[in-house]
């Protein structure tokens, strides 16, 4: 019994104080580390100026739906800011923070969007133009695990887009084209980092399918191997949406700092700095001025595509959904 | 001998706070589905093809372990060459790398572009994203259980038993055979069992060199993390039950096995 | 390399030129054997190692260096050695006694109760640090008790540390069992017919026969309890500075593309388990002859 009780001094001891006033924890997605890093910078200055005193901003990176389940499962988050919709729903069904959150600020309270675009090698040797041209004999791309990764339930559902909208379209035909196309992925990562190495390191496929600020790192990273970005007819408007925990934050006492950490990412400066990690601001009038970096997209919304992430959730990539028939009679 | 009361009641208590009730929290979530809900996730087409994926491939990397463990364990004991001092120092360090860094860097090798890889794929062998892969990356993280359970026991066989057998007119191959086997036989079947029961649950490497195609690489750990995505808990314990109750029961056939060995040697 | 009396007297085996056939395997068996051993180490263990450092120095040592400048590698190997420091001599204290219940006395579920013990090992680390969640997690069924009376176990230092306790359980235990299988109760017999205490018993002559054994099994659960990934990732929260421990900081290096940086901690983690077992070897030197004769029982 000795130990026990010296087991429980032990934790007791280790076990952090809970934040102050002015401390705020950030959950957050895997790729966005690069941005937050120079926003709190900017945001902690801003409101040093508002309040005089200098907040202390934690973040935590990992992927977005890990995360939302870290939330869920206790992880004191004060904002959570996700790379889909998805996972702050999934936080909203345990009660966490109300389900309107969408509503709570502009652009369905998504700040900052991104894109599915595809990188090839370096002279584009298979002649790769479109998705049309991911399916063909021969061609191998790199796709991370629809089931594990948000890259890859992105690339997946603007392929099935594609597929359906073009002409002569319809579910059929979507379906046998996404079978077309995971036919010829060699490898499915479980994460989008994991199949940037599978395709940057081990020279495995001739194109990757992954978020546009990743393939802005990856071309900086990967500078000698020239790799080229191409830019598909139609791919998908992958949101990042933000919210508060409302009730981690109420316990907290930190919901004026948790909104105003929200609010400041519509401001010109951390619209100006979603461009400049890579990411497209939600304000037009800023993306255009960084036309240069963010070339012009034909994309849709996975709402207007398949009514609802939850219903995009159920009906592709739930047990036995759509994705898992494309694997069944293996 | 004194201490039994305390040691052994040390012993449950501490095995039962950090082992088997928090294991049991397992069960319990996955009884909510109910014995019917259990059944259909456990038997469906893709968790068995996991299943059968994860125990057998880690099988024959025991198996490797065993047979290549035993050999360097006793090329350890018996001779002397340049570079056994390093090469025993590296043998535990498949525990020291975090996973994920031992799958990048197996992947890194035997990918078709990488040291290894390249060779073979010269023979028309593949090993990285296919099963093959998995196979080589369970081996690494298992590799020192074997070896370092034999080593000290290898250690232990008297020479003179091996000498007497040999004045005795034993070939050298039989006093190999009926005298050092049987006394390293038990602590060989241990270490064979550690490192399959480690290679079954593993995932942080495995998953860089698997390639983790459904019903045909995907491994029954991928399986759990992607009904965690899902938030499907009580899935992902179901599996997560399946594979203990599979690992426990293999693990005490070996040990039984391994006691009834010892009881008659 | 010159030899001297001392190391001869370490070698517990013959050189390989003193050929005694009775007792020896011809020298190409021999040759082939150590070929073997060698081949299968060098693709299993030295390449990979190796290619660690190569990825660790690409940048030359300069940016090798850099990586560990960086305050949060420093935090994260601060925590990596206090998670260490408590889950090792805490699971050290159960294997000894675990050692000691389960090879003097007999009683009916020894096997039932080593399995128990090895069942750590075969759970995947995944669910290792799934069933801290199910316990301490927000919907965890002893969190509401605990939240309230102990404080936060689950994405702080305490979850880390319980996790680390769990991957790393079975290693003293399953070290030492073997070894005082095989040397009986008979010294424990004659010291306590002699007037000693079960304590002193313990202490003067179980301990010393079972040191090295001992010492394997700490070096060996230290360098897991150091390099554990998968349990520790899913209790840990990944909240930057405060709860990384070293593994998981490799993994958020190696996200931002920080390849050099994350193979460099790799490499130190891989370095620290070289120095503890160079450490062993050195003990192992210096008291070469204790080793032989506690060996002999």
């Amino acid at each position: 019994m000795k130990k026990l009780s010296s087991i429980a001094g032990l934790l007791l001891a280790l076990a952090t104080s809970s934040p102050g006033a002015a401390e705020l924890l950030n959950a957050s997605f895997d790729v966005a580390r690069p941005f937050y890093k120079s926003y709190n910078t900017a945001f902690a200055a801003e409101w040093k100026r508002r309040s005089g005193s200098e907040p202390t901003l934690n973040v935590s990176h990992g992927g977005s739906s890990k995360q939302a389940r870290a939330v869920i499962d206790g992880l004191e988050a004060d904002v959570v800011t996700m790379n889909s919709p998805l996972d702050i729903d999934a936080i909203a069904a345990s009660g966490l923070l109300a389900k309107d959150w969408q509503t709570r600020l502009p652009q369905a309270s998504s700040p900052s969007w991104s894109t599915i675009l595809f990188i090839v090698r370096k002279g584009n040797p298979k002649g790769i133009r479109d998705w049309s041209d991911l399916v063909k004999p021969g061609v191998k791309l790199v796709i991370p695990n629809p089931k594990t990764s948000g890259n890859g339930r992105y690339s997946y559902l603007a392929a099935w887009q594609y597929a359906k909208t073009r002409p002569g379209g319809n579910d059929d035909a979507a379906k046998a084209f996404v079978s077309k196309l995971f036919a010829n992925v060699p490898v499915l990562d479980t994460g989008g980092r994991g199949a940037t190495t599978t395709f940057a390191q081990r020279g495995v496929g001739d194109v990757l399918l992954t978020f546009e600020n990743e393939i802005a790192l990856i071309r900086e990273e990967f500078a000698k191997d020239g790799f080229e970005v191409v830019v598909p007819s139609l791919t998908v408007r992958a949101d990042n949406p933000v919210a508060v925990v409302d009730k981690v934050a109420a316990k907290h006492g930190s919901t004026e700092l948790a909104r105003a950490y929200l609010e400041y990412h519509y401001s010109p400066e951390a619209q100006a700095l979603f461009a400049a990690n890579g990411v497209r601001p939600a304000d037009d009038k800023v993306l255009k001025a960084n036309a240069a970096r963010f070339p012009a997209v034909n994309v849709f919304t996975v709402e207007q595509g398949f009514g609802s992430w939850a219903q995009a959730q159920s009906v592709h990539f739930s047990d036995g959904g759509l994705f898992d028939q494309l694997f069944a009679k293996k | 001998m004194p201490g039994l009361t305390p040691t052994l009641g040390f012993t449950l208590f501490y095995l039962g706070m950090i082992v088997l009730i928090p294991l049991a929290g397992v069960f319990f979530k996955a009884s909510g589905l109910g014995f019917a809900g259990l059944w259909k996730v456990i038997t469906s087409e893709r968790v068995l093809a996991a299943l059968s994926l994860s125990f057998g491939a880690a099988a024959i990397a025991a198996v490797l372990n065993a047979i290549f463990g035993a050999i360097v364990a006793w090329v350890f004991v018996r001779y002397e060459f340049p570079g056994k001092r390093l090469f025993d120092a590296f043998i535990d360090l498949p525990f020291a790398l975090p996973t994920a860094v031992a799958g990048i860097a197996l992947t890194a090798l035997y990918s078709e572009n990488g040291w290894i890889g390249s060779v073979l794929a010269h023979a028309g062998i593949k090993v990285a994203y296919t099963p093959l892969g998995i196979i080589v990356a369970m081996t690494f993280i298992g590799l020192p259980f074997v070896v370092r359970t034999v080593e000290p026991v290898l250690r232990e066989v008297e020479r003179d038993l091996e000498e007497a057998a040999a004045t005795l007119g034993a070939r050298r191959w039989q006093t190999v055979l009926r005298v050092i086997a049987p006394a390293v036989f038990p602590s060989l079947v241990t270490g064979f069992a550690l490192s399959f029961a480690r290679a079954v649950g593993e995932y942080g490497s495995v998953i860089f060199i698997a390639g983790n195609f459904p019903m045909v690489s995907e491994i029954a750990p991928l399986l759990i993390i992607i009904k965690l995505e899902e938030f499907d808990y009580k899935g992902a314990t179901a599996v997560a039950a399946t594979m203990l109750v599979l690992s426990f029961l293999l693990l005490l056939t070996i040990n039984l096995l391994q006691a009834w060995v010892r009881r008659r040697v | 390399m010159n030899h001297t009396v001392k190391d001869a007297a370490f070698l517990p085996f013959e050189p390989l030129k003193q050929t005694n056939s009775v007792i020896n395997e011809p020298r190409l068996v021999r040759w082939l054997l150590i070929a073997a051993a060698l081949g299968f180490l060098s693709l299993f263990l030295l390449l990979p190692l190796l290619s660690v450092f190569v990825e660790a120095l690409r940048k030359g040592a300069g940016a090798y260096f850099a990586a560990f400048g960086d305050p949060e590698t420093l935090a994260s190997i601060k925590l990596t050695f206090i998670a260490a420091a408590i889950a090792v001599p805490l699971n050290l204290v159960f294997g000894l006694s675990a050692a000691w219940a389960i090879t003097k006395f007999e009683f009916r579920g020894k096997q039932l109760l080593i399995t128990c013990i090895d069942l750590p090992f075969s759970v995947s680390p995944v669910v290792a640090g799934l069933i801290f969640v199910l316990i301490f997690g927000a919907q965890g069924w002893a969190q509401p008790w605990f939240g309230d009376h102990i404080g936060k176990v689950l994405f702080s230092t305490p979850g880390i540390v319980l996790a680390t306790i769990f991957v790393t359980f079975p290693f003293i235990a399953r070290e030492l069992i073997p070894l005082m299988q095989e040397q009986g109760t008979e010294d424990e017999q004659a010291a306590l017919s002699l007037g000693a205490t079960g304590w002193q018993t313990f202490t003067k002559v179980t301990l010393p026969n079972i040191k090295w054994a001992l010492l394997y099994g700490v070096l060996l659960c230290n360098a897991r309890a150091m390099g554990e990934f998968g349990a520790v990732s899913v209790v840990s929260g990944h909240i930057r500075g405060l709860t990384n421990t070293m593994p998981l900081h490799i993994e958020i290096l190696y996200n931002e593309y920080q390849f050099v940086s994350a193979f460099a901690v790799a490499s130190l983690l891989a370095l620290l388990a070289m120095v503890t077992l160079a450490v062993k070897s050195f003990l192992e030197w210096r008291y070469a002859d204790q080793l032989a004769a506690t060996r002999r029982h």
